[in-house]
Protein backbone atom coordinates (compact mmCIF):
# COMPACT_ATOMS: atom_id res chain seq x y z
CA UNK A 1 0.00 0.00 0.00
CA UNK A 2 1.66 3.12 -1.44
CA UNK A 3 0.53 6.44 0.23
CA UNK A 4 -0.69 7.91 -2.96
CA UNK A 5 -3.24 11.13 -2.73
CA UNK A 6 -5.30 9.93 0.24
CA UNK A 7 -6.00 5.89 1.22
CA UNK A 8 -10.02 5.56 0.91
CA UNK A 9 -10.44 2.71 3.01
CA UNK A 10 -10.65 3.83 6.56
CA UNK A 11 -13.34 6.46 5.78
CA UNK A 12 -14.83 3.01 3.85
CA UNK A 13 -14.52 1.49 7.44
CA UNK A 14 -15.92 3.60 9.76
CA UNK A 15 -18.95 5.14 6.81
CA UNK A 16 -21.31 2.95 8.51
CA UNK A 17 -21.50 3.94 11.66
CA UNK A 18 -20.86 7.46 10.85
CA UNK A 19 -23.58 7.64 7.95
CA UNK A 20 -26.05 5.47 10.93
CA UNK A 21 -24.79 8.02 13.20
CA UNK A 22 -25.43 11.30 11.61
CA UNK A 23 -29.26 9.98 10.58
CA UNK A 24 -30.19 8.53 13.62
CA UNK A 25 -28.32 10.48 16.22
CA UNK A 26 -27.24 14.17 14.90
CA UNK A 27 -30.61 14.46 13.26
CA UNK A 28 -32.95 13.66 16.08
CA UNK A 29 -30.52 15.71 18.68
CA UNK A 30 -30.28 19.13 16.33
CA UNK A 31 -33.98 18.47 15.69
CA UNK A 32 -34.43 18.83 19.59
CA UNK A 33 -32.71 21.75 20.08
CA UNK A 34 -34.45 23.17 17.44
CA UNK A 35 -37.34 22.60 19.42
CA UNK A 36 -37.09 23.95 22.64
CA UNK A 37 -36.55 26.96 20.65
CA UNK A 38 -40.21 26.90 19.76
CA UNK A 39 -43.03 27.96 22.24
CA UNK A 40 -46.30 25.84 22.86
CA UNK A 41 -50.01 27.11 23.27
CA UNK A 42 -51.96 24.68 25.46
CA UNK A 43 -54.76 25.11 22.77
CA UNK A 44 -52.97 25.23 19.17
CA UNK A 45 -49.85 23.39 20.18
CA UNK A 46 -46.18 24.39 19.27
CA UNK A 47 -45.96 27.73 17.34
CA UNK A 48 -43.87 28.40 14.47
CA UNK A 49 -42.36 31.42 16.59
CA UNK A 50 -38.48 31.52 17.74
CA UNK A 51 -37.93 32.34 20.71
CA UNK A 52 -35.39 31.74 24.24
CA UNK A 53 -38.77 31.73 26.79
CA UNK A 54 -38.61 28.21 27.61
CA UNK A 55 -34.82 28.25 28.95
CA UNK A 56 -35.95 31.70 30.78
CA UNK A 57 -39.08 30.21 31.79
CA UNK A 58 -36.76 27.08 33.27
CA UNK A 59 -34.20 29.10 34.67
CA UNK A 60 -36.34 31.21 35.59
CA UNK A 61 -39.09 29.74 37.47
CA UNK A 62 -38.83 28.59 41.57
CA UNK A 63 -40.43 25.43 40.72
CA UNK A 64 -37.78 24.61 38.14
CA UNK A 65 -35.07 25.55 40.62
CA UNK A 66 -36.76 23.36 43.15
CA UNK A 67 -36.32 20.25 40.68
CA UNK A 68 -32.52 21.49 39.66
CA UNK A 69 -31.53 22.52 43.40
CA UNK A 70 -32.74 19.02 44.31
CA UNK A 71 -31.24 17.20 41.43
CA UNK A 72 -28.29 18.47 41.55
CA UNK A 73 -27.83 18.14 45.39
CA UNK A 74 -29.13 14.73 45.04
CA UNK A 75 -25.92 14.12 42.54
CA UNK A 76 -23.50 15.79 45.16
CA UNK A 77 -24.94 13.58 48.43
CA UNK A 78 -24.98 10.31 46.46
CA UNK A 79 -21.41 11.18 45.15
CA UNK A 80 -19.64 11.52 48.39
CA UNK A 81 -21.63 8.53 49.65
CA UNK A 82 -20.16 6.67 46.89
CA UNK A 83 -16.35 8.26 47.65
CA UNK A 84 -17.13 7.14 51.40
CA UNK A 85 -17.90 3.47 51.48
CA UNK A 86 -16.86 2.87 47.59
CA UNK A 87 -12.86 3.68 48.49
CA UNK A 88 -12.36 1.69 51.18
CA UNK A 89 -14.38 -1.56 49.53
CA UNK A 90 -11.89 -1.27 46.40
CA UNK A 91 -8.89 -1.08 49.14
CA UNK A 92 -10.42 -4.16 50.84
CA UNK A 93 -11.13 -5.98 47.42
CA UNK A 94 -7.45 -5.60 46.01
CA UNK A 95 -6.12 -6.79 49.73
CA UNK A 96 -8.30 -9.74 50.07
CA UNK A 97 -6.66 -13.06 49.13
CA UNK A 98 -7.15 -14.52 45.60
CA UNK A 99 -10.12 -16.78 45.66
CA UNK A 100 -12.01 -14.28 47.80
CA UNK A 101 -11.30 -11.54 45.76
CA UNK A 102 -12.54 -13.06 42.21
CA UNK A 103 -15.74 -14.16 43.99
CA UNK A 104 -16.49 -10.47 45.46
CA UNK A 105 -15.43 -8.37 42.62
CA UNK A 106 -18.21 -10.47 41.16
CA UNK A 107 -20.65 -9.38 43.81
CA UNK A 108 -19.61 -6.09 44.02
CA UNK A 109 -20.04 -5.20 40.27
CA UNK A 110 -22.47 -8.08 38.80
CA UNK A 111 -25.63 -6.14 40.30
CA UNK A 112 -24.29 -3.69 37.69
CA UNK A 113 -25.98 -6.44 34.69
CA UNK A 114 -29.23 -6.29 36.56
CA UNK A 115 -31.71 -4.12 35.39
CA UNK A 116 -32.01 -1.05 37.09
CA UNK A 117 -35.77 -1.52 37.67
CA UNK A 118 -35.22 -4.65 39.64
CA UNK A 119 -32.50 -2.96 41.88
CA UNK A 120 -34.85 -0.43 42.78
CA UNK A 121 -38.18 -2.40 43.10
CA UNK A 122 -35.91 -4.25 46.13
CA UNK A 123 -35.62 -1.09 47.69
CA UNK A 124 -39.22 -0.14 47.38
CA UNK A 125 -39.58 -3.51 48.94
CA UNK A 126 -37.62 -2.72 51.80
CA UNK A 127 -38.89 1.01 51.93
CA UNK A 128 -42.85 0.48 51.33
CA UNK A 129 -45.37 1.28 54.37
CA UNK A 130 -46.10 -2.13 54.59
CA UNK A 131 -41.86 -3.26 54.22
CA UNK A 132 -39.39 -4.82 56.08
CA UNK A 133 -38.76 -1.38 57.66
CA UNK A 134 -41.95 -1.29 59.68
CA UNK A 135 -41.18 -5.05 60.72
CA UNK A 136 -37.81 -4.18 61.87
CA UNK A 137 -38.73 -1.02 63.67
CA UNK A 138 -42.14 -2.78 65.35
CA UNK A 139 -39.85 -5.40 66.50
CA UNK A 140 -37.05 -3.17 68.07
CA UNK A 141 -40.33 -1.56 69.87
CA UNK A 142 -40.29 1.85 68.05
CA UNK A 143 -43.89 1.11 67.86
CA UNK A 144 -46.64 -0.34 65.14
CA UNK A 145 -46.51 2.67 62.64
CA UNK A 146 -45.36 2.20 59.27
CA UNK A 147 -42.42 3.78 58.68
CA UNK A 148 -42.08 4.22 55.13
CA UNK A 149 -38.91 5.81 52.98
CA UNK A 150 -40.82 5.79 49.69
CA UNK A 151 -41.56 9.25 48.40
CA UNK A 152 -38.51 10.60 50.11
CA UNK A 153 -34.94 11.86 49.57
CA UNK A 154 -33.49 9.53 52.04
CA UNK A 155 -34.98 7.03 49.71
CA UNK A 156 -33.82 8.15 46.93
CA UNK A 157 -30.44 8.92 47.80
CA UNK A 158 -30.03 5.01 49.27
CA UNK A 159 -31.77 3.47 46.54
CA UNK A 160 -28.86 5.83 43.84
CA UNK A 161 -25.98 4.98 45.88
CA UNK A 162 -26.71 1.12 45.83
CA UNK A 163 -27.30 1.40 42.15
CA UNK A 164 -24.15 3.49 41.33
CA UNK A 165 -21.55 2.78 43.81
CA UNK A 166 -20.07 -0.28 41.91
CA UNK A 167 -18.99 2.65 39.70
CA UNK A 168 -16.70 4.12 42.22
CA UNK A 169 -15.76 0.54 43.21
CA UNK A 170 -14.46 -0.29 39.39
CA UNK A 171 -12.94 3.05 39.37
CA UNK A 172 -10.34 2.57 42.44
CA UNK A 173 -9.37 -0.98 42.19
CA UNK A 174 -8.92 -0.30 38.40
CA UNK A 175 -6.33 2.25 39.67
CA UNK A 176 -5.55 0.30 42.83
CA UNK A 177 -3.95 -2.08 39.96
CA UNK A 178 -1.39 0.27 38.63
CA UNK A 179 -0.04 0.71 42.13
CA UNK A 180 3.50 -0.52 42.22
CA UNK A 181 3.33 -2.03 45.66
CA UNK A 182 7.06 -1.62 46.36
CA UNK A 183 6.45 2.03 46.74
CA UNK A 184 4.43 1.22 50.09
CA UNK A 185 6.43 -1.44 51.13
CA UNK A 186 9.22 1.55 50.33
CA UNK A 187 7.24 3.70 52.73
CA UNK A 188 6.81 1.27 55.54
CA UNK A 189 10.76 -0.19 55.08
CA UNK A 190 11.73 3.35 56.05
CA UNK A 191 9.62 3.65 59.32
CA UNK A 192 6.30 5.34 57.88
CA UNK A 193 3.24 3.84 59.54
CA UNK A 194 0.43 2.44 57.60
CA UNK A 195 -1.62 4.87 58.27
CA UNK A 196 0.48 7.31 56.52
CA UNK A 197 0.92 4.97 54.05
CA UNK A 198 -2.49 4.86 53.45
CA UNK A 199 -2.49 8.64 53.23
CA UNK A 200 0.68 9.50 51.81
CA UNK A 201 1.39 7.01 49.02
CA UNK A 202 -2.04 5.08 48.54
CA UNK A 203 -4.20 7.47 48.43
CA UNK A 204 -2.36 9.82 45.44
CA UNK A 205 -2.29 7.67 43.51
CA UNK A 206 -5.52 6.18 43.53
CA UNK A 207 -6.70 9.68 43.44
CA UNK A 208 -7.85 9.56 39.77
CA UNK A 209 -9.34 6.45 40.22
CA UNK A 210 -11.92 8.43 42.76
CA UNK A 211 -12.01 11.63 40.27
CA UNK A 212 -13.12 9.58 37.60
CA UNK A 213 -15.72 7.32 39.56
CA UNK A 214 -16.89 10.56 41.06
CA UNK A 215 -17.56 12.15 37.78
CA UNK A 216 -18.97 9.00 36.60
CA UNK A 217 -21.60 8.46 39.49
CA UNK A 218 -22.45 12.21 39.84
CA UNK A 219 -23.34 12.56 35.62
CA UNK A 220 -25.51 9.18 36.28
CA UNK A 221 -26.86 10.58 39.21
CA UNK A 222 -28.05 13.70 37.60
CA UNK A 223 -29.80 12.36 34.74
CA UNK A 224 -30.98 8.85 36.37
CA UNK A 225 -34.52 8.19 35.81
CA UNK A 226 -35.96 4.87 37.05
CA UNK A 227 -34.60 4.90 40.33
CA UNK A 228 -36.27 8.55 41.06
CA UNK A 229 -39.39 7.99 39.63
CA UNK A 230 -39.85 4.54 41.40
CA UNK A 231 -38.74 5.57 44.41
CA UNK A 232 -39.43 9.78 44.35
CA UNK A 233 -42.90 9.76 42.51
CA UNK A 234 -44.58 12.25 41.66
CA UNK A 235 -43.50 14.17 45.30
CA UNK A 236 -40.19 13.74 44.66
CA UNK A 237 -39.12 14.95 40.97
CA UNK A 238 -35.74 15.64 39.87
CA UNK A 239 -35.09 16.48 36.29
CA UNK A 240 -35.41 13.74 34.35
CA UNK A 241 -38.90 12.78 35.70
CA UNK A 242 -39.79 16.26 35.30
CA UNK A 243 -38.64 15.98 31.39
CA UNK A 244 -40.93 12.97 31.47
CA UNK A 245 -43.90 14.65 32.31
CA UNK A 246 -43.78 17.56 30.03
CA UNK A 247 -43.32 14.96 27.19
CA UNK A 248 -45.73 12.59 28.34
CA UNK A 249 -48.49 14.49 30.55
CA UNK A 250 -48.38 17.47 29.97
CA UNK A 251 -47.35 17.17 26.13
CA UNK A 252 -45.55 20.36 26.45
CA UNK A 253 -42.90 19.12 24.44
CA UNK A 254 -40.70 22.39 23.43
CA UNK A 255 -40.39 22.92 27.45
CA UNK A 256 -39.09 19.33 27.93
CA UNK A 257 -36.58 20.10 24.91
CA UNK A 258 -35.27 22.79 26.28
CA UNK A 259 -35.04 20.48 29.85
CA UNK A 260 -33.28 18.13 28.45
CA UNK A 261 -30.75 20.25 26.63
CA UNK A 262 -29.84 22.28 29.80
CA UNK A 263 -29.62 18.43 31.49
CA UNK A 264 -27.42 17.85 28.47
CA UNK A 265 -25.27 20.41 28.26
CA UNK A 266 -24.65 20.78 32.13
CA UNK A 267 -23.98 16.55 31.84
CA UNK A 268 -21.19 17.82 28.93
CA UNK A 269 -19.37 20.58 31.21
CA UNK A 270 -18.87 18.93 34.18
CA UNK A 271 -17.37 15.41 32.05
CA UNK A 272 -15.07 17.84 29.93
CA UNK A 273 -13.72 19.77 32.76
CA UNK A 274 -13.20 17.16 34.48
CA UNK A 275 -11.09 16.10 31.64
CA UNK A 276 -8.93 19.15 31.43
CA UNK A 277 -8.77 19.02 35.28
CA UNK A 278 -7.69 15.49 35.16
CA UNK A 279 -4.67 15.87 32.30
CA UNK A 280 -3.64 18.82 34.20
CA UNK A 281 -2.90 17.91 37.81
CA UNK A 282 -2.48 14.35 37.30
CA UNK A 283 -0.48 13.77 34.31
CA UNK A 284 2.08 12.25 35.88
CA UNK A 285 0.04 9.31 37.52
CA UNK A 286 -0.91 8.44 34.24
CA UNK A 287 2.20 7.74 32.33
CA UNK B 1 -0.32 -8.75 50.42
CA UNK B 2 -1.11 -6.78 53.45
CA UNK B 3 -3.53 -8.36 56.34
CA UNK B 4 -6.78 -7.23 56.51
CA UNK B 5 -7.56 -5.77 59.70
CA UNK B 6 -11.00 -6.72 61.64
CA UNK B 7 -12.27 -3.18 61.19
CA UNK B 8 -11.59 -3.77 57.42
CA UNK B 9 -13.04 -7.09 57.32
CA UNK B 10 -16.35 -5.99 58.97
CA UNK B 11 -16.80 -2.75 57.10
CA UNK B 12 -16.48 -5.41 53.89
CA UNK B 13 -19.17 -7.58 55.29
CA UNK B 14 -21.56 -4.39 55.58
CA UNK B 15 -21.10 -3.66 52.19
CA UNK B 16 -21.89 -6.54 50.37
CA UNK B 17 -24.66 -7.20 52.90
CA UNK B 18 -26.22 -3.56 51.31
CA UNK B 19 -25.23 -4.87 47.90
CA UNK B 20 -26.88 -8.23 48.43
CA UNK B 21 -29.78 -6.81 50.43
CA UNK B 22 -31.95 -5.46 47.87
CA UNK B 23 -31.48 -8.56 45.35
CA UNK B 24 -32.63 -11.51 48.16
CA UNK B 25 -35.07 -9.26 49.42
CA UNK B 26 -36.69 -9.16 45.92
CA UNK B 27 -35.87 -13.27 45.55
CA UNK B 28 -37.72 -14.11 48.96
CA UNK B 29 -40.56 -11.99 48.10
CA UNK B 30 -40.94 -13.94 45.52
CA UNK B 31 -41.68 -17.14 47.25
CA UNK B 32 -44.74 -16.16 49.28
CA UNK B 33 -47.77 -17.87 49.24
CA UNK B 34 -49.83 -15.29 50.01
CA UNK B 35 -51.63 -13.08 47.89
CA UNK B 36 -50.29 -9.79 48.89
CA UNK B 37 -46.15 -8.71 49.37
CA UNK B 38 -44.77 -10.31 52.71
CA UNK B 39 -41.83 -12.63 53.62
CA UNK B 40 -42.39 -16.54 53.22
CA UNK B 41 -42.63 -16.64 56.73
CA UNK B 42 -45.02 -19.98 56.60
CA UNK B 43 -43.60 -21.62 53.79
CA UNK B 44 -43.00 -21.18 50.14
CA UNK B 45 -44.49 -21.07 46.93
CA UNK B 46 -44.46 -20.96 43.65
CA UNK B 47 -47.93 -19.59 42.44
CA UNK B 48 -46.44 -16.11 41.67
CA UNK B 49 -44.02 -18.05 39.05
CA UNK B 50 -47.10 -20.12 37.81
CA UNK B 51 -48.70 -16.49 37.75
CA UNK B 52 -46.70 -15.08 35.68
CA UNK B 53 -47.08 -17.58 32.74
CA UNK B 54 -50.84 -16.18 33.08
CA UNK B 55 -50.05 -13.08 32.18
CA UNK B 56 -48.77 -13.24 28.48
CA UNK B 57 -48.07 -9.43 28.54
CA UNK B 58 -44.54 -9.92 30.80
CA UNK B 59 -43.84 -12.78 27.88
CA UNK B 60 -44.08 -10.69 25.04
CA UNK B 61 -42.20 -8.29 26.41
CA UNK B 62 -39.48 -10.68 27.14
CA UNK B 63 -39.71 -12.16 23.92
CA UNK B 64 -39.29 -8.36 22.48
CA UNK B 65 -36.41 -7.14 24.30
CA UNK B 66 -34.70 -10.97 23.55
CA UNK B 67 -35.57 -9.91 19.92
CA UNK B 68 -34.35 -6.50 20.40
CA UNK B 69 -31.16 -7.19 22.35
CA UNK B 70 -30.28 -9.84 19.59
CA UNK B 71 -30.29 -7.92 16.58
CA UNK B 72 -29.25 -4.35 17.90
CA UNK B 73 -25.81 -6.15 19.83
CA UNK B 74 -25.32 -7.91 16.20
CA UNK B 75 -25.93 -4.47 14.11
CA UNK B 76 -23.33 -3.04 16.72
CA UNK B 77 -20.53 -5.19 16.40
CA UNK B 78 -20.71 -5.44 12.41
CA UNK B 79 -21.39 -1.60 12.72
CA UNK B 80 -17.79 -1.66 15.70
CA UNK B 81 -15.44 -4.18 14.09
CA UNK B 82 -14.53 -2.37 10.90
CA UNK B 83 -14.38 1.02 12.50
CA UNK B 84 -12.35 -0.15 15.46
CA UNK B 85 -9.88 -1.47 13.00
CA UNK B 86 -9.37 1.90 10.96
CA UNK B 87 -9.29 3.59 14.23
CA UNK B 88 -7.13 1.90 15.65
CA UNK B 89 -4.44 0.28 12.96
CA UNK B 90 -4.37 2.99 10.49
CA UNK B 91 -3.86 7.58 10.28
CA UNK B 92 -6.09 9.65 8.76
CA UNK B 93 -7.65 12.95 8.54
CA UNK B 94 -10.34 13.27 11.19
CA UNK B 95 -9.72 10.06 12.62
CA UNK B 96 -10.02 10.99 16.50
CA UNK B 97 -13.22 13.09 15.32
CA UNK B 98 -14.88 10.01 14.17
CA UNK B 99 -14.23 8.18 16.78
CA UNK B 100 -15.28 10.75 19.38
CA UNK B 101 -18.55 10.62 17.47
CA UNK B 102 -18.97 6.93 17.59
CA UNK B 103 -18.45 6.85 21.08
CA UNK B 104 -20.54 10.21 21.83
CA UNK B 105 -23.90 8.60 22.91
CA UNK B 106 -21.74 7.35 26.67
CA UNK B 107 -21.67 11.51 27.13
CA UNK B 108 -25.68 11.85 26.44
CA UNK B 109 -27.89 11.21 29.29
CA UNK B 110 -30.64 8.40 28.13
CA UNK B 111 -33.59 10.49 28.28
CA UNK B 112 -32.09 13.09 26.04
CA UNK B 113 -31.78 10.02 23.52
CA UNK B 114 -35.41 8.94 24.61
CA UNK B 115 -36.92 12.54 23.81
CA UNK B 116 -35.09 13.53 20.38
CA UNK B 117 -36.06 9.80 19.43
CA UNK B 118 -39.73 10.32 20.36
CA UNK B 119 -39.71 13.48 18.03
CA UNK B 120 -37.90 12.46 15.50
CA UNK B 121 -40.07 9.27 14.96
CA UNK B 122 -43.59 11.20 15.45
CA UNK B 123 -42.03 13.36 12.97
CA UNK B 124 -41.08 10.50 10.24
CA UNK B 125 -43.58 8.16 11.06
CA UNK B 126 -41.65 5.82 12.43
CA UNK B 127 -43.42 6.40 16.09
CA UNK B 128 -43.77 3.18 18.46
CA UNK B 129 -42.32 1.14 15.96
CA UNK B 130 -40.01 -2.20 16.59
CA UNK B 131 -37.46 -0.44 13.77
CA UNK B 132 -37.62 2.59 15.80
CA UNK B 133 -36.72 0.91 18.68
CA UNK B 134 -34.07 -0.99 16.70
CA UNK B 135 -32.35 2.09 15.69
CA UNK B 136 -32.73 3.99 18.70
CA UNK B 137 -30.39 0.87 20.83
CA UNK B 138 -27.94 0.60 17.72
CA UNK B 139 -27.11 4.02 18.33
CA UNK B 140 -26.98 3.91 22.33
CA UNK B 141 -24.79 0.19 22.38
CA UNK B 142 -22.39 0.71 19.80
CA UNK B 143 -19.90 2.73 21.83
CA UNK B 144 -19.62 -0.07 24.16
CA UNK B 145 -19.33 -2.46 21.22
CA UNK B 146 -16.33 -0.31 19.98
CA UNK B 147 -14.62 0.58 23.04
CA UNK B 148 -13.79 -3.33 23.76
CA UNK B 149 -13.05 -4.03 19.68
CA UNK B 150 -10.86 -0.84 19.74
CA UNK B 151 -9.42 -2.11 23.04
CA UNK B 152 -8.55 -5.71 21.46
CA UNK B 153 -7.71 -4.07 17.75
CA UNK B 154 -5.00 -1.82 19.47
CA UNK B 155 -1.77 -2.84 19.47
CA UNK B 156 -2.48 -6.07 17.20
CA UNK B 157 0.54 -7.54 15.20
CA UNK B 158 1.09 -7.48 11.47
CA UNK B 159 3.48 -9.93 11.37
CA UNK B 160 0.95 -12.49 10.74
CA UNK B 161 -1.46 -10.92 8.09
CA UNK B 162 1.63 -9.67 5.93
CA UNK B 163 2.49 -13.18 5.91
CA UNK B 164 -0.71 -14.53 4.68
CA UNK B 165 -0.82 -11.31 2.36
CA UNK B 166 2.22 -12.19 0.93
CA UNK B 167 1.74 -15.96 0.67
CA UNK B 168 -1.19 -14.88 -1.32
CA UNK B 169 -4.42 -14.89 1.10
CA UNK B 170 -7.10 -12.39 -0.54
CA UNK B 171 -7.81 -9.29 2.01
CA UNK B 172 -10.93 -10.95 2.40
CA UNK B 173 -9.35 -14.58 3.78
CA UNK B 174 -6.87 -12.42 6.08
CA UNK B 175 -9.44 -10.83 8.13
CA UNK B 176 -11.87 -13.73 8.15
CA UNK B 177 -8.92 -16.55 9.41
CA UNK B 178 -5.84 -14.25 11.23
CA UNK B 179 -7.37 -10.67 12.21
CA UNK B 180 -10.68 -11.66 13.42
CA UNK B 181 -9.70 -14.45 15.65
CA UNK B 182 -7.15 -12.35 17.15
CA UNK B 183 -9.83 -9.37 18.19
CA UNK B 184 -12.66 -11.94 19.18
CA UNK B 185 -12.47 -12.12 22.28
CA UNK B 186 -12.95 -7.97 22.58
CA UNK B 187 -15.60 -8.48 19.73
CA UNK B 188 -17.48 -11.45 21.96
CA UNK B 189 -17.45 -9.49 25.17
CA UNK B 190 -18.58 -6.34 22.98
CA UNK B 191 -21.26 -8.16 21.79
CA UNK B 192 -22.27 -9.37 25.25
CA UNK B 193 -21.98 -6.33 26.71
CA UNK B 194 -23.91 -4.34 24.54
CA UNK B 195 -26.54 -7.06 24.04
CA UNK B 196 -27.26 -6.75 28.35
CA UNK B 197 -27.04 -3.29 27.73
CA UNK B 198 -29.76 -3.19 25.20
CA UNK B 199 -31.73 -5.64 27.85
CA UNK B 200 -31.58 -3.66 30.50
CA UNK B 201 -32.46 -0.36 28.61
CA UNK B 202 -35.20 1.67 30.45
CA UNK B 203 -34.89 5.54 30.38
CA UNK B 204 -34.85 5.69 26.50
CA UNK B 205 -37.02 2.72 25.63
CA UNK B 206 -39.60 4.03 27.66
CA UNK B 207 -39.98 7.14 25.72
CA UNK B 208 -39.65 5.12 22.01
CA UNK B 209 -41.73 1.89 22.95
CA UNK B 210 -45.60 1.68 22.27
CA UNK B 211 -47.41 -0.62 24.04
CA UNK B 212 -47.27 -3.59 21.44
CA UNK B 213 -43.48 -2.92 21.06
CA UNK B 214 -42.98 -2.79 25.16
CA UNK B 215 -39.32 -3.87 25.98
CA UNK B 216 -39.33 -6.29 29.37
CA UNK B 217 -38.19 -3.16 31.45
CA UNK B 218 -40.60 -0.99 30.35
CA UNK B 219 -43.29 -3.27 30.87
CA UNK B 220 -41.86 -3.79 34.43
CA UNK B 221 -41.82 -0.08 34.97
CA UNK B 222 -45.27 0.96 34.14
CA UNK B 223 -46.83 -1.66 36.37
CA UNK B 224 -44.59 -0.67 39.27
CA UNK B 225 -45.69 2.68 39.06
CA UNK B 226 -49.41 1.12 39.12
CA UNK B 227 -48.65 -1.52 42.02
CA UNK B 228 -46.09 -3.38 43.44
CA UNK B 229 -47.03 -7.15 44.23
CA UNK B 230 -45.18 -10.68 44.34
CA UNK B 231 -45.78 -10.78 40.64
CA UNK B 232 -43.49 -8.40 39.26
CA UNK B 233 -40.93 -9.51 42.38
CA UNK B 234 -41.31 -13.24 40.69
CA UNK B 235 -40.53 -12.14 37.22
CA UNK B 236 -37.65 -9.48 38.75
CA UNK B 237 -36.23 -12.87 40.46
CA UNK B 238 -36.42 -14.92 37.02
CA UNK B 239 -34.96 -12.10 35.60
CA UNK B 240 -31.50 -11.97 38.27
CA UNK B 241 -30.84 -16.04 37.76
CA UNK B 242 -31.33 -15.24 33.70
CA UNK B 243 -28.31 -12.03 34.43
CA UNK B 244 -26.30 -14.46 37.05
CA UNK B 245 -25.87 -16.96 34.06
CA UNK B 246 -24.84 -14.35 31.55
CA UNK B 247 -22.31 -12.58 34.21
CA UNK B 248 -20.63 -16.21 34.57
CA UNK B 249 -20.09 -16.19 30.75
CA UNK B 250 -18.80 -12.79 30.75
CA UNK B 251 -16.61 -12.98 33.28
CA UNK B 252 -15.01 -15.77 32.29
CA UNK B 253 -15.10 -14.70 28.69
CA UNK B 254 -12.84 -11.67 29.34
CA UNK B 255 -13.00 -10.19 33.34
CA UNK B 256 -15.93 -8.19 34.55
CA UNK B 257 -13.48 -5.71 35.58
CA UNK B 258 -12.43 -5.11 32.74
CA UNK B 259 -15.34 -4.56 31.20
CA UNK B 260 -16.60 -1.92 33.06
CA UNK B 261 -13.65 -0.08 33.52
CA UNK B 262 -15.02 3.36 32.22
CA UNK B 263 -18.19 2.97 31.58
CA UNK B 264 -20.75 5.88 31.87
Amino acid sequence: MSAKALDKTPFLMTAPGVIFFIMLLGVPMLMTFLLSLHSYDFTTGIQPDWTISNYIEVLGDPYFHKIFGRTFGLALLVTVICVLIGVPEAYVLAHLPNPWRSVFLLVVLGPLLISVVVRTLGWALFFGGKGVLTMIASGLGFGEEPVSLMFTFTGMTIALVHVLVPFMVISVWASLQKIDPQSEDAALTLGASKLTVLYRITLPQVMPGILSGSIIVFALTASAFATPAIIGGRRMKVVATAAYDEYLSTLNWPLGAAIAVILLVVNIVIIVSYNKLVERRFAKVFE
Amino acid sequence: MRRLGPIALCFHALFVAFILAPLLMVVAVSFTDKGYLSLPTDGLSLRWFRAILDNPDFIDAFWVSVWLALVSATIAVIIAVPASLAIARKKFPGREVIAAFLLSPLMIPHLVLGVAFLQFYSKIGLGGSFYGLLAAHVILITPYALRLALASATGLPREAEDAALTLGASRFTVFRRITLPLILPGVAGGWLLSFITSFDELTMSVFVASPATQTLPVRMYHHITQTIDPLIASVSTVLIVLTFGVMLILDRFYGLDKIFVGKG
